[in-house]
């Protein structure tokens, strides 16, 4: 069976959850190979982890420096191994960098890539949901080794455990691959609430919440939910949240088990970020806002009123 | 310092958008078409390290003979001239096609720093910074939410999902940036009369020496075998707040064993 390289996602020693779901869609289209860039000894460490999910094979492309640079080594590795190795795909998270490493593979190797991808058959077809989510898409690579950029929760991580044989891999930066130096990481800390991308539960506010003060309304329910802070980009235009919590066209898409939405509207901008929520609830004033499309469960009512109840309605249930 | 500017005409994201029955390809001829929104904050950037440190702004664009608009848009903006990379060839191009063709156009002009958009909102795939600075063999600085020139020493603050990093290169290079980076100028009615008078410079595929054949549809590196408008998403219950909506809300959420 035919290998199939799958770039392993990971920060501060441990794997991310999305490798485990690339090595689950890897498993449908022949063996998956998970490669590790990182530091000498960084795969031995991730090994458990990539053989319960079906590495056959772990390639350990491993030296002091090879982070030291931005998106291009990555590409270079993938691009080496695959001229070795001829898989029959190559898989890779989407983010940002994930697509950049994808666009600089699809250049070396003359190959088609799909990015986005919410759904992978064993067939090769892959499913994007396009323009703010509006169209749903099946396409196929036709040239070359398909890359395949997956989103987060495109499929459900299954453990299926494999050998995970360690192949070391030399590696040596061609002098492109370094003209990008990483000078420093800096972590802005969202402090103890959860990753917005990664939450299982999303609360975010929009215009109606009219303040950056007022904002303290969405986090304490956030917080009773145990549940990560988003805001529209009405609300983020308007000063009254953070940049980086923001969901939607031009900010983070989040797809968790629920979406709270507190004063948003629910502009095509917003929706695009959050529709493949599993379970939607928006406050609202407005009983015509949009958001009451896409709502589970809608309340028309003021959100200053109705946020603290159920706050403390949630912390009452949790004793 | 010699900037281009890459510029993409897109359909206004905040409206309906398709794909043409035909031929999958996005329908450009019904749609509102606007500058992509991550590029005028590109143009804005250039403008201001133009304003530092002296040189040129050059708009960058491939497109149908409708991208004019868009290009005069641009200039209005305050860059000086634009090279409008138009022909029916290109129609239906995928990125790594559009890279090819845009790596060639950039050959031909005299840079020393691009500046594109980080992403387009139609095509989402973020990625042609990075294929551009690929083919081109030049630094790749990617994702930026602030940039500052020292010479010819380029340091950004890359945009990560919990922070940013910091990275360094030389010129020449090519920059993307996200919409945190600047404010973007509206075109003062000085600007927009003095665009009417800019130099566009209109290239087809033999002015560049690309080859018809590698380019457009039938180059197209993957196919579409389908595509539908997502089914609507239903609606369910709504209620209007009587003073118990928020208990009724997590009865609900309890009711789903979500809490």
């Amino acid at each position: 069976m035919a290998e199939v390289l799958v770039l392993v996602e990971h920060v501060d020693g441990a794997v991310k959850k999305i490798t485990t779901e690339l090595l689950t869609a890897a498993r449908s289209l022949g063996e998956p190979s998970a490669v590790v860039v990182g530091t000498p000894g960084t795969a031995a460490g991730y090994a458990d982890t990539l053989k319960e999910f079906g590495a056959a094979k772990i390639y350990a492309a491993e030296s002091d420096d090879v982070l030291s640079y931005l998106v291009a080594p990555k590409a270079q590795i993938l691009a080496q191994l695959a001229g070795e190795a001829s898989p029959a795909a190559i898989l890779i998270a989407a983010t940002a960098e994930g697509k950049e490493i994808a666009g600089r593979l699809a250049v070396k190797l003359e190959s088609g890539l799909l990015y986005d991808v919410v759904d992978l058959g064993g067939d090769g077809v892959a499913t994007q949901a396009i323009f703010a989510g509006q169209v749903i898409v099946k396409s196929q690579v036709t040239t070359g080794t398909p890359i395949y950029v997956l989103k987060g929760g495109a499929v459900d991580a299954t453990p299926a455990p494999a050998a995970g044989e360690l192949v070391e891999v030399a590696v040596s930066l061609d002098e492109t691959a370094t003209k990008a130096k990483i000078l420093d990481r800096v972590v802005e800390s969202s402090g103890s609430r959860p990753e917005l991308t990664d939450a299982n539960i999303v609360v975010s506010g929009g215009r109606g919440v009219g303040s950056a003060d007022n904002f303290k309304v969405v986090e304490d329910l956030a917080d009773s939910l145990g549940a990560a802070v988003g805001a529209s980009r009405a609300a983020v235009d308007s000063g009254f949240y953070p940049h980086q919590f923001q969901v939607g066209q031009t900010g983070k898409t989040v797809s968790p088990q629920l979406y709270v939405a507190l004063g948003i509207s629910g502009a095509i901008q917003h929706r695009a970020g959050m529709q493949t929520s599993k379970t939607i609830v928006a406050v609202n004033k407005d009983p015509e806002a949009p958001i009451f499309e896409l709502a589970d469960f809608g309340v028309v009512g003021d959100l200053f009123a109705v946020a603290p109840q159920a706050a403390e309605e949630v912390r009452k249930r949790k004793g | 310092m010699n900037i281009v500017v890459l510029v993409k005409q897109v359909p206004d994201s905040g409206t309906e958008r398709s794909l043409r029955a035909d031929d999958k390809t996005v329908e450009r001829d019904s749609a509102s078409l606007v500058i992509n929104e991550m590029d005028e904050y590109a143009i804005e950037e250039a403008l201001k390290v133009k304003e530092a440190v002296g040189g040129t702004v050059t708009i960058l664009t491939m497109g149908p003979d409708k991208a004019t608009e868009s290009i005069r848009k641009a200039l209005s903006m305050g860059p000086d001239a634009a090279v409008h990379v138009n022909d029916p060839a290109l129609h239906g191009s995928d990125a790594l096609a559009t890279s090819k063709v845009l790596a060639k156009a950039l050959q031909g002009l005299e840079w020393d720093l691009v500046i594109s958009g980080a992403e387009s909102t139609d095509g989402r795939a973020a990625a042609m910074a990075s294929m551009l600075s690929e083919r081109l063999g030049v630094a790749g600085l990617t994702g930026a939410r602030k940039l500052t020139v020292d010479g010819s020493t380029l340091t950004i603050e890359r945009q990560l999902e919990d922070g940013y990093q910091v990275v360094e290169a030389q010129t020449p290079a090519i920059v993307s940036v996200w919409d945190t980076i600047n404010e973007p100028r509206y075109p003062s009615f000085k600007g927009i009369m003095a665009a009417k008078k800019k130099p566009v410079d209109t290239k087809s595929l033999a002015d560049l020496g690309v080859d018809a054949g590698e380019v457009g549809l039938g180059a197209a590196t993957s196919k579409v075998v389908d595509a539908a408008p997502r089914p609507p998403r239903q609606a369910g219950q709504k209620v209007t707040d009587e003073g118990d909506a928020g208990s009724k809300l997590v009865a609900y959420l309890a009711a789903e064993k979500i809490v």
